[in-house]
């Protein structure tokens, strides 16, 4: 891409990988969630990817970096379940709420600017599927990217 | 002909849901036993501010397991398509 593209890349990607992480962490408490932050993280990779190729980024962004993180997102969340069961509660029950513990303030009721430190198990499974989405779409990115025949004419 | 049959048709499906919201009341659900339970124990049982995400992550949960299943299906199949081939392994389709 031409000099300007690049520039421009290079100067939003890290903004927009902050506002993703910005997203996911408080999906507690504001619109959004594990979900959109993820698709927003991999917009900046699609960013990254498509200004800059493949070549100059080599060590960062690799196929099985971005698949391991998906299957261990994808583990995180089915734990994040299984962590009703081993507390004697039915499965996916929400057993860090509540409690005192990590992530287990109470709320008060009725409308409250909102603590981070709420939601029990929530945030663990915000965190756990905005890591596999972000893995997920750009493994799919670069997937789809090591079809195309590049510059040099060679896959 | 056939076109003039086709647009009337499609006149009178757009004028039967232009009159629906004449004779709908907007915003009082008939059966509202469910959300008023979210919203008055949303707070209490999941701690949580915002009640979407404790609808989807802890009332809901099990379906949210199935929808990160659905995405990661997705994605195996995606890599099982495009993938690299290794040496002197050679494409059916080609």
């Amino acid at each position: 891409m031409s000099k300007v593209v690049r520039t421009g890349a290079s100067i939003l990607s890290p903004f927009i990988v902050v506002f993703g992480f910005y997203v996911i962490v408080h999906g507690h408490l504001t619109p959004g969630g594990g979900f959109q932050g993820g698709a927003v993280v991999a917009t900046a990779a699609a960013l990254v990817l498509v200004a800059f190729g493949r070549e100059e980024f080599g060590g960062m962004l690799k196929k099985s970096t971005f698949s391991a993180q998906e299957s261990i997102g994808l583990l995180l969340f089915a734990g994040a379940g299984i962590l009703g069961l081993l507390a004697g509660m039915p499965f996916f029950a929400n057993v860090l709420a509540n409690s005192g513990l990590l992530f287990g303030t109470p709320v008060p009721s009725g409308p409250n600017p909102g603590d981070m430190n709420t939601a029990g198990v929530i945030p663990v499974m915000n965190i756990a599927v905005g890591v596999e989405v972000w893995g997920g779409l750009a493994l799919v990115l670069l997937y789809m990217l090591s079809r195309v025949p590049a510059a040099g004419g060679e896959r | 002909m056939r076109r003039w049959l086709v647009f009337s048709i499609f006149l009178v499906w757009a004028a039967g849901l232009a009159t629906i919201p004449a004779f709908l009341s907007f915003g009082h659900p008939a059966a509202s036993d469910m959300d008023t339970y979210f919203i008055e124990n949303g707070q209490a049982q999941a701690a949580a501010n915002n009640i979407v995400t404790s609808i989807v992550f802890d009332f809901r949960g099990f379906d949210t397991l199935g929808e990160s299943v659905v995405l990661f299906c997705a994605v195996t199949g995606v890599g099982l398509v495009l993938r690299e081939m290794r040496e002197g392994e050679e494409r059916g389709d080609e």
